[in-house]
């Protein structure tokens, strides 16, 4: 095979890739735009005309503009209380020389290993004793402190060369103004990537709030679009895709702008 | 390494961090392992039975089903995500915008909610009218019950589930494979070697550390699988699709018992952690002993 035949078939196999994932999404879109009418006589007809009519449905169903706003608002804070603890702690771990430095650093790493999915009950349990169930306290303190943020820091502060602390406490620099002014900017790449991913993760995130939450107070995004399918007889999947649309597009957005800090967050280049 | 500074102790400043991840981590973990050993409904006091609820579960069948339902489609979901990532990676990891546009529309998927993901496949594999059923049935091919059929919802949420993660793994073998230096395939290729046994003998091993990574993570999402079976199966027909995090959410918040609901989440966290580690391990060896061969 010559070298132009051979970019040319994978060009054909990327396209044909591209359209398993290309696909689908193209078909909730399109879904999500058939009128009514078209969706009861043949749900899978190319439809012949467009409306907006489910999103406007969407709209009426759920809060969506209050359920944004608390989701936004409590995967918003737990990224940036996670970078706001994880940098002292980073700091202590990959800097400072003291006694029980190795148990620290244990009790960080051992806290990788345990998913929520295992713990859940138990915290549960403890939100609801303290009367916290159904309260943005619910959905934000469990995760406050990041394992993996911790862990990201310390690696991070590592090759920041120890001199330059020593020259900043010359100065007469505070740990504060060392932790927060000197060494957060030398690794904000990491912050900012680690920041985004936490941020997409509870953004998304379906377990923790239908656990924590039995009622509309702060319910989130994710939950109330599941509802959709839901209630009554027979499931309207338009107004169905239409919520999915709605709840994917601010990722999509936020991933076609910041996509490059992203991907870095994941461990890819 | 630094002196540390008395105003402004070390552990002053991972106090808060280690605070909460003991109250919301490590205190739970270890009140989930204790709670195993009781029976509690929540409205009367905990009765201790000792291993009690582990038995009852076992001898329901409950145990072994949820654990062998959670292996099979994490078996799934770990060699679906791993192949298609590399072979994703493989073929896209090409210069130009056509490529780029479609690694990123691959990524998307794994950018977006689990809800959106599952809601779409939802009404994708939907049985009367779902695009997929109604495209089969046009070629004249039966009916085919994805997610009614017990022997079938559990490879099915598997394959939504790859779906969705697989631009993950094709990201991280992206950057495995940019990381091996192209003078070496090069210089096989000069050598005689076929675009084949440059895979297998050589982007392969080197990559094997990236397998690892990539295998790894994909066993702890697959075993923490929750949202595509509360919105597409609630762990139907007949528990076929009733997995560990499901089974643990239903003991809790249907039968309120969290001693059921514990005992499942120690035998879950024990497999996840011992799954881990073989895994980890077998690829470290595999590695090496690849590494020895190809010495001269």
């Amino acid at each position: 095979m010559t070298r132009s035949t051979k970019a040319r078939l994978a060009a054909v196999l990327a396209v044909a890739v591209g359209a398993l994932w290309v696909g689908p999404c193209v078909w909730m879109l399109v879904t999500s735009l058939k009128p009514l009418a078209e969706i009861v006589r043949d749900p899978t007809a190319l439809p012949t005309s467009f409306t907006l009519s489910a999103y406007r449905e969407v709209f009426a169903l759920v809060p969506v503009a209050r359920q944004t706003l608390v989701t936004v608002f409590v995967a918003a804070t737990i990224a940036c209380v996670q970078i706001a603890l994880a940098l002292p702690a980073g700091y202590a771990l990959a800097k400072l020389r003291f006694r029980g430095r190795r148990v620290a650093w244990m009790l960080v790493l051992s806290c990788l290993l345990v998913p929520e999915q295992v713990t859940f009950v138990p915290v549960f349990l403890m939100l609801a004793k303290a009367g916290l169930v159904n309260t943005l306290a619910a959905l934000i303190v469990p995760f406050a402190a990041s394992a993996f943020g911790i862990f990201l820091v310390r690696q991070a502060l590592d090759a920041v060369p120890d001199e330059l602390i020593e020259a900043a406490r010359l100065d007469g620099a505070s740990e504060g103004v060392i932790v927060y002014r000197i060494l957060a900017p030398l690794v904000a790449p990491t912050l900012v990537a680690f920041g985004l991913v936490s941020f997409v993760f509870h953004y998304n995130d379906y377990f923790w709030p239908l656990v924590m939450t039995t009622d509309d107070s702060v319910r989130t995004l994710p939950l109330g679009v599941a509802l959709l399918r839901e209630p009554g007889t027979g499931v309207r999947w338009h107004v169905v895709m239409a919520g999915s649309v709605v709840l994917s597009l601010p990722m999509l957005a936020l991933f076609a702008a910041l996509q490059k800090h992203l991907l870095r967050g994941t461990g890819g280049d | 390494m630094l002196k540390a500074q008395a105003r402004f102790h070390p552990w002053a400043m991972l106090s808060p961090s280690l605070g909460l991840l003991l109250v919301f981590v490590l205190v739970p973990l270890a009140l989930a392992a204790w709670q195993s050993f009781f029976a509690w409904d929540l409205l009367t006091p905990a009765v201790p039975v000792g291993l009690g609820n582990f038995r009852a579960l076992a001898e329901s069948g409950a145990l072994l089903g949820t654990a062998g339902r959670t292996l099979a489609f994490s078996a799934l979901v770990v060699s679906g995500a791993t192949v298609t990532g590399l072979a994703l990676a493989l073929l896209l990891d090409r210069p130009g915008a056509l490529f780029a546009w479609v690694r990123s529309s691959i990524f998307a998927a794994y950018v977006v909610s689990w809800v959106a993901v599952a809601l779409l496949w939802l009404w994708l594999l939907d049985g009367d009218v779902g695009i997929v059923g109604v495209s089969l049935r046009a070629f004249g091919l039966p009916r085919v019950g994805f997610l009614t059929e017990p022997a079938l919802v559990v490879p099915t949420l598997a394959a939504v589930t790859t779906w969705k993660i697989a631009g993950y793994a094709m990201i991280v073998f992206q950057a495995g494979l940019r990381a091996i230096p192209a003078s070496v395939l090069e210089a096989a290729a000069l050598d005689g070697a076929s675009g084949f046994v440059r895979l297998r003998s050589m982007t392969l091993p080197l990559l094997a550390p990236t397998t690892a990574f990539v295998a790894t993570t994909s066993l702890v999402v697959s075993f923490q699988a929750f949202d595509v079976i509360r919105i597409m199966t609630q762990g139907g027909p007949a528990h076929a699709s009733e997995l560990f995090v499901y089974a643990i959410y239903e003991q809790f918040f249907m039968n309120l018992s969290v001693g059921r609901a514990s005992a499942l989440a120690v035998v879950f966290f024990a497999l996840l952690l011992a799954l881990s580690a073989a895994e980890l391990r077998a690829f470290e060896l595999r590695g090496r002993t690849r590494r020895e061969r190809s010495l001269p």
